[in-house]
C-alpha cells in the first residue's frame, strides 16, 4: 500500500505530541467544564501529563504491544490514557461506556487487555463484575477517586497516583520511553477499535498510523482546518469519528477539544463553547429541530410571526447565500435583517453560531432538516464513512451540498460499484485487519486493497456524487421481483417528526409491511396541545389518533415511493406502532443506534406474522432490560392497521 | 461501646458527637417525648424511625435547637449544651434538611446551596457592596466549595434552573446540597426519601452513603421507610408515642418484639 503519504518525523503520536509542545506550547489543547468553570491544557501541559501517565504505566509493568482498555465519557484525561499508551509503546482500545458488562467482557476477553483505564467508581465495579472471566487483567487504573476507597487496591491504582509514580522514576523511565517510541513507525499499530456490529459479535479494526494520521491530514487539508478551530467531543470515544476527530485531527491541527461537564449539560456546554468544527448524527439535528418548532409553537404570536416570515425567506436565499451563489441586494438585507433578528439568536441558542464546517452521517438525514439548517447558515455537509476506512470514503465539498448525496470520494479515495451495486473502496486509511479474525479480514478486504463498504449505491452521473441506497445485504427482492430497500422507505418515515424510528418487512413476500417508533417528544407535546389523556409510553403508542397520523404520514410515504421508478413496490400496506422504544440495552439496536434488523424480526415475530394474516389486533409479551441490567416483561395488545397503496403504473419507457 | 466501634463493613465510629440524656418535650398537656436517652457517634449512620406523630421531628428539632426540652440535658462532645438558637447550634457544624422541602423556589439551585455558606462569609455587607478584595475573594472560595458540592450530586446541568421548576426528587437533592454546602460535622436528614420513587431512593442512599464515607460527616435520619433504614444505617433508634422502644442495630432492632408490634400492631384480642 501508499508508503510515504506521512510527512518525516511525523509519523507516530508521540512525534506529533512532542511537536505540538513546542510549535503551540500556550494554545489549549484540552478544555473541560469542572466546577463550573472551563479548565483548560495547553499542548506543552499535555504533553507532560501524557508522558508522566506513560511512565507511570511502565512502573507498573507495561509491555509494549499490549492492548490497553480506556472505559468513559469524553474526558480530556481518557484522550491522554489513549496518547500515553501510545507513548508506552502499548495500543489503546476505547470502549463504549454504556457498554454492560457482558459486551465488555467479549471485548476485553478478545484484545487480552492487561490494563484498564476506568473513568470512575462505575465503570471500575463493571469491570470487577466480569473479574472471573478475564485471566489477562492485571491492572485497573481509575481516574475519579470518589467512592473508591474501601476497595481493595491490590491491582487498582488512582490515575493520578500513577502519573505521580511515574513523575518520580522520570529518570529511570523516560529512556524506556524514548526507547520504545524509536520503534514505533508509521506501520505501527495505532488504535484499535470495536465496531458496534449491526450482526454478530464485534470486530476489532486494526488501524495503523499511517491510516489515521493519513485520514486526518486529508480531511483536515479538505477543510482547512487549523490550530484556531475548536470542536466538542461529546460522541462516544470507543467511535471512530471521535477517534480521528478529538485525537487524529486534533494533534494534527492543534485545534482544541472541549469535553462537557456531563453528558446531561451537553446542550449549555455546546452553546458556551460554541464550536467551529461540529460533527452530530442526523438523529441530533433531528431532536434540536423538534424542540426548537416546539418551543417556537409556545412562543408568543409576534415572534412565531417573526419566525415564520424570515424562515420563509432563509429558505429561499439561505443555501444560495452559502453555496456564494449570486442573490438579488434586496433579498440579501432581507437575509442580514433575519441574521439580525431570528437567525443570529437562534443559531447562538443552539451553540452552532460559530459552526463553520458541520457534518452529519451515519443515517440518512430528512431534506428538510438539513436544508433549515443550511438556510440559517451553518455550513452543514455530509459525509459517509465506516471504522474500516479511518471515518472518510465520501465527502461534500462546500458549495457542492445536497441532501441526497453523500459526497464526492475523499482525498486519496478510489471508489468502485461492483456489479451487484456494492460499493466498494480502497485509500491511505483502509484498515490493516481485523483483529484474530482472518476470515472476516478476508471477506472484506481483498489481496488489492479494496474493502466492501456492505452498502449499495451508485455514482451520479452528472455531478460524481456517491449516492447510498440501503446495505447491499438487507436490499432483497419481493415476491414479484421488484427491489426491496427497507432502508430508502424507512429514512422517509423517519423524517416525519413524529416517527422516531420505522422497520420494514418486505422481503420474498408480495407486500411490505412496518413497525413503528413513536418520538416520544414530539407525540407527548402534540398530544398535551390537544389534551389527549395518556399515563405511559405504551398507551401514547396506542393511542387511535396516534395511530391515525402515523397513517397519514406513511400514505404519504407511500405517495413518494410510488414515485420511485425501482423501488416503487415498497409501498407500506400495513403497519403497527410497536408498545416499547427500540433499545441497545435489548439488543434490538447498535449502541450507535443501528436497528438490528433480525434481532427486532426474531424477537417480535409474533407481530410480523399478525402484518401479514391480516389480524386486526394482536396480543404479545417482550422481555426488557433495564439499565443495570435486569430483565423485566411488558404486555401489549396492538392495533394493526391497513394503509393505502398508490397503484403504480410502470412506464414503459423505465 | 464507649469508646466507639466497628462497622460490619469496616469503618471505625468514634466519641459521641451528642448526647442525649432524658429528654422530654411537652406542648402545653402534650408530652411529645418522654424521658428518651441516646447517642451519636463520630462517623456513625444513625436512624430515629417509628410510626407517624412518634416524635421522630421533635427530635431533630431538639437536636437543632428549634425546641428547647422542658427537661433533660444534650452533651455536645462531653459538655452539656446551652439553650442556644438555630443560627449558633448550625455555626457549631449542625445541618439540617426538612421534611417539607424548604427551599428559596424562586432562586436557581445555585443561589439556593449557596446559602448555605452563609455562615461562614464574614464580610460585611458595604464592601459586599463595593465588591472589590475580600468580598470578591471570598465569594470566590465559597462558590468552589458549592460547585464541588454540586458535583458531589451530580446536579450539573440544573445548576442555573430556578428551584421551583424542578422535580421533587431533584428538590431534596438541591437540599441536602444546601446542608453539605456548610460542611456540617454532622447533618440531620428529615425524611430524605419521603415521597419518593424507588429509583430516587436508590440515588438518595447512595449519596448520603457517599457523604458519610466522602467527608466523614456524621449523619442523623429519620425515614419512615423501614427497609431504606435497615440497609444503610449504622444505629437505629426506634420511637412510638414520645417513648424509645429500641435502640441497636439494624438486626437487633429488627428483631425487637416491641418494635414488631409498633409498627405491625398487637393483637388485643
Amino acid at each position: 500500500m501508499s508508503d510515504n503519504v506521512l510527512p518525516e518525523g511525523l509519523d507516530t503520536f508521540p512525534k506529533l505530541l512532542a511537536r505540538n509542545a513546542v510549535q503551540w506550547a500556550n494554545v489549549p489543547a484540552y478544555r473541560e467544564k469542572e466546577y463550573g468553570i472551563w479548565q483548560s491544557w495547553s499542548w506543552s501541559q499535555v504533553s507532560e501529563e501524557v508522558n508522566a501517565l506513560a511512565m507511570g504505566y511502565v512502573a507498573l509493568g507495561l509491555n509494549e504491544g499490549d492492548y490497553v482498555a480506556i472505559i468513559g465519557r469524553n474526558r480530556p484525561y481518557l484522550y491522554w490514557a489513549m496518547l500515553a499508551a501510545q507513548a508506552a509503546g502499548a495500543i489503546p482500545v476505547p470502549l463504549y461506556q454504556d457498554a454492560n458488562a457482558e459486551e465488555m467482557a467479549y471485548v476485553l476477553e478478545h484484545c487480552g487487555a492487561r490494563f484498564i483505564i476506568a473513568e470512575d467508581q462505575e465503570q471500575v465495579d463493571k469491570v470487577l463484575e466480569i473479574q472471573d472471566q478475564l485471566p489477562n487483567v492485571e491492572q485497573i487504573i481509575y481516574f475519579d477517586k470518589r467512592g473508591m476507597r474501601k476497595y481493595e487496591h491490590k491491582h487498582l491504582n488512582a490515575y493520578e497516583d500513577v502519573q505521580a509514580e511515574g513523575r518520580a522514576g522520570h529518570e529511570r523511565l523516560e529512556p524506556v520511553l524514548k526507547e520504545r517510541q524509536a520503534k514505533l513507525d508509521e506501520n505501527s499499530t495505532c488504535v484499535m477499535l470495536y465496531t458496534s456490529g449491526t450482526t454478530g459479535k464485534p470486530k476489532g479494526v486494526v488501524l495503523s498510523n499511517t491510516n489515521i494520521i493519513a485520514s486526518a491530514k486529508a480531511s483536515s487539508e479538505f477543510d482547512n482546518l487549523n490550530a484556531g478551530d475548536s470542536v466538542l467531543a461529546y460522541l462516544p470515544m470507543a467511535w471512530v469519528g471521535d477517534f480521528i476527530f478529538s485525537i487524529g485531527q486534533s494533534c494534527w491541527t492543534g485545534f482544541c477539544v472541549a469535553c462537557p461537564e456531563s453528558p446531561e449539560t451537553m446542550q449549555a456546554d455546546l452553546r458556551e463553547i460554541g464550536p467551529s468544527y461540529f460533527f452530530a448524527p442526523p438523529r441530533f439535528f433531528e431532536g434540536l429541530l423538534t424542540n426548537v418548532m416546539i418551543r417556537i409553537e409556545d412562543a408568543s404570536p409576534m415572534k412565531k410571526k417573526l419566525f415564520d416570515i424570515f424562515m420563509a425567506h432563509a429558505k429561499m436565499v439561505g443555501p444560495d447565500l452559502l453555496d456564494g451563489k449570486s442573490v438579488s441586494t434586496g433579498d440579501k438585507f432581507k437575509y442580514w435583517l433575519g441574521d439580525l433578528l431570528i437567525y443570529g439568536p437562534l443559531k447562538n441558542t443552539l451553540g452552532l453560531s460559530r459552526v463553520r464546517v458541520g457534518y452529519t452521517a451515519g443515517e440518512a438525514i430528512g431534506p428538510e432538516i438539513f436544508e433549515f439548517y443550511r438556510s440559517l447558515g451553518i455550513n452543514l455537509k455530509q459525509l459517509y464513512g465506516q471504522t474500516e476506512a479511518s471515518v472518510f470514503i465520501t465527502q461534500q465539498p462546500d458549495g457542492e451540498v445536497r441532501a441526497d448525496t453523500v459526497g464526492v470520494p475523499s482525498p486519496g479515495v478510489e471508489l468502485r460499484i461492483a456489479d451487484n451495486g456494492e460499493v466498494f473502496y480502497r485509500s491511505p486509511g483502509t484498515f490493516v485487519r481485523y483483529y484474530k479474525n482472518p476470515e472476516s479480514t478476508a471477506d472484506t478486504k481483498d489481496a488489492e486493497g479494496w474493502v466492501a463498504t456492505g452498502d449499495a449505491g451508485f455514482i451520479e452521473e452528472s455531478s460524481g456524487h456517491l449516492r447510498i441506497i440501503d446495505r447491499a445485504k438487507d436490499v432483497g427482492k419481493m415476491a414479484d421481483g421488484s427491489m426491496f430497500a427497507p432502508k430508502f422507505v424507512e429514512n422517509k418515515l423517519k423524517f416525519f417528526p413524529n416517527i422516531l424510528e420505522a422497520v420494514v418487512f418486505g422481503d420474498t413476500r408480495k407486500t411490505c409491511t412496518a413497525f413503528i417508533n413513536i418520538d416520544l417528544n414530539a407525540v407527548a407535546n402534540w398530544a398535551e396541545r390537544n389534551n389527549v389523556a395518556y399515563a405511559s409510553y405504551q398507551e401514547l403508542a396506542g393511542h387511535p389518533q396516534v395511530l391515525d397520523t402515523i397513517q397519514g404520514h406513511i400514505e404519504e410515504v407511500n405517495k413518494s415511493v410510488a414515485l420511485d421508478e425501482m423501488l416503487s413496490g415498497c409501498q407500506i400496506d400495513r403497519f403497527l406502532v410497536l408498545h416499547k422504544e427500540l433499545d441497545p440495552d435489548d439488543g434490538e439496536m447498535t449502541r450507535t443506534r443501528k436497528v438490528r434488523r433480525k434481532i427486532v424480526g426474531e424477537k417480535f415475530h409474533d407481530l410480523i406474522s399478525a402484518l401479514y394474516d391480516g389480524s386486526k389486533t394482536i396480543s404479545t409479551e417482550t422481555e426488557v432490560t433495564y439499565e443495570d441490567g435486569r430483565k423485566g416483561s411488558i404486555k401489549a395488545t396492538l392495533e394493526l392497521r391497513d394503509v393505502a397503496v398508490v397503484p403504480v403504473t410502470k412506464e414503459v419507457a423505465a | 461501646m464507649s469508646d466507639g466501634y466497628v462497622t460490619p463493613d469496616g469503618r471505625t465510629i468514634g466519641e459521641k458527637v451528642l448526647e442525649m440524656r432524658n429528654i422530654t418535650l411537652r406542648f402545653g398537656g402534650v408530652v411529645a417525648i418522654k424521658d428518651i436517652s441516646f447517642d451519636i457517634r463520630e462517623g456513625e449512620i444513625r436512624a430515629i424511625i417509628g410510626p407517624n406523630g412518634a416524635g421522630k421531628s421533635s427530635m431533630l428539632n431538639v437536636i437543632n435547637g428549634f425546641y428547647h426540652p422542658q427537661e433533660g440535658e444534650i452533651l455536645f462532645h462531653g459538655e452539656v449544651r446551652k439553650p442556644m438558637k438555630p443560627y449558633q447550634i448550625a455555626k457549631q457544624g449542625i445541618a439540617r434538611t426538612f421534611q417539607n422541602i424548604a427551599l428559596f423556589k424562586g432562586m436557581s439551585t445555585l443561589d439556593n446551596i449557596m446559602t448555605g455558606r452563609f455562615n461562614h462569609m464574614k464580610t460585611n455587607m458595604l464592601s459586599q457592596m463595593i465588591w472589590k478584595g475580600p468580598a470578591a475573594r471570598e465569594e470566590q472560595e465559597n462558590r468552589e466549595i458549592v460547585e464541588k458540592v454540586i458535583d458531589f450530586l451530580e446536579i450539573q446541568a440544573i445548576r442555573k434552573t430556578p428551584v421551583g421548576a424542578l422535580p421533587y426528587g431533584l428538590q431534596k437533592r438541591v437540599e441536602l446540597g444546601r446542608a453539605l454546602a456548610a460542611q456540617p460535622k454532622l447533618l440531620l436528614l428529615d425524611e430524605p426519601m419521603a415521597g419518593m420513587n424507588v429509583e430516587e431512593k436508590e440515588d438518595m442512599s447512595r449519596f448520603i452513603l457517599d457523604v458519610n464515607d466522602e467527608f466523614g460527616t456524621t449523619i442523623t435520619l429519620i425515614e419512615h421507610d423501614m427497609g431504606v433504614v435497615m440497609d444503610i444505617s449504622d444505629r437505629v433508634v426506634v420511637m412510638d408515642y414520645g417513648k424509645k422502644i429500641g435502640d441497636g442495630t439494624p438486626d437487633e432492632v429488627r428483631n425487637n418484639q416491641a418494635v414488631i408490634d409498633a409498627y405491625l400492631g398487637v393483637d388485643h384480642g
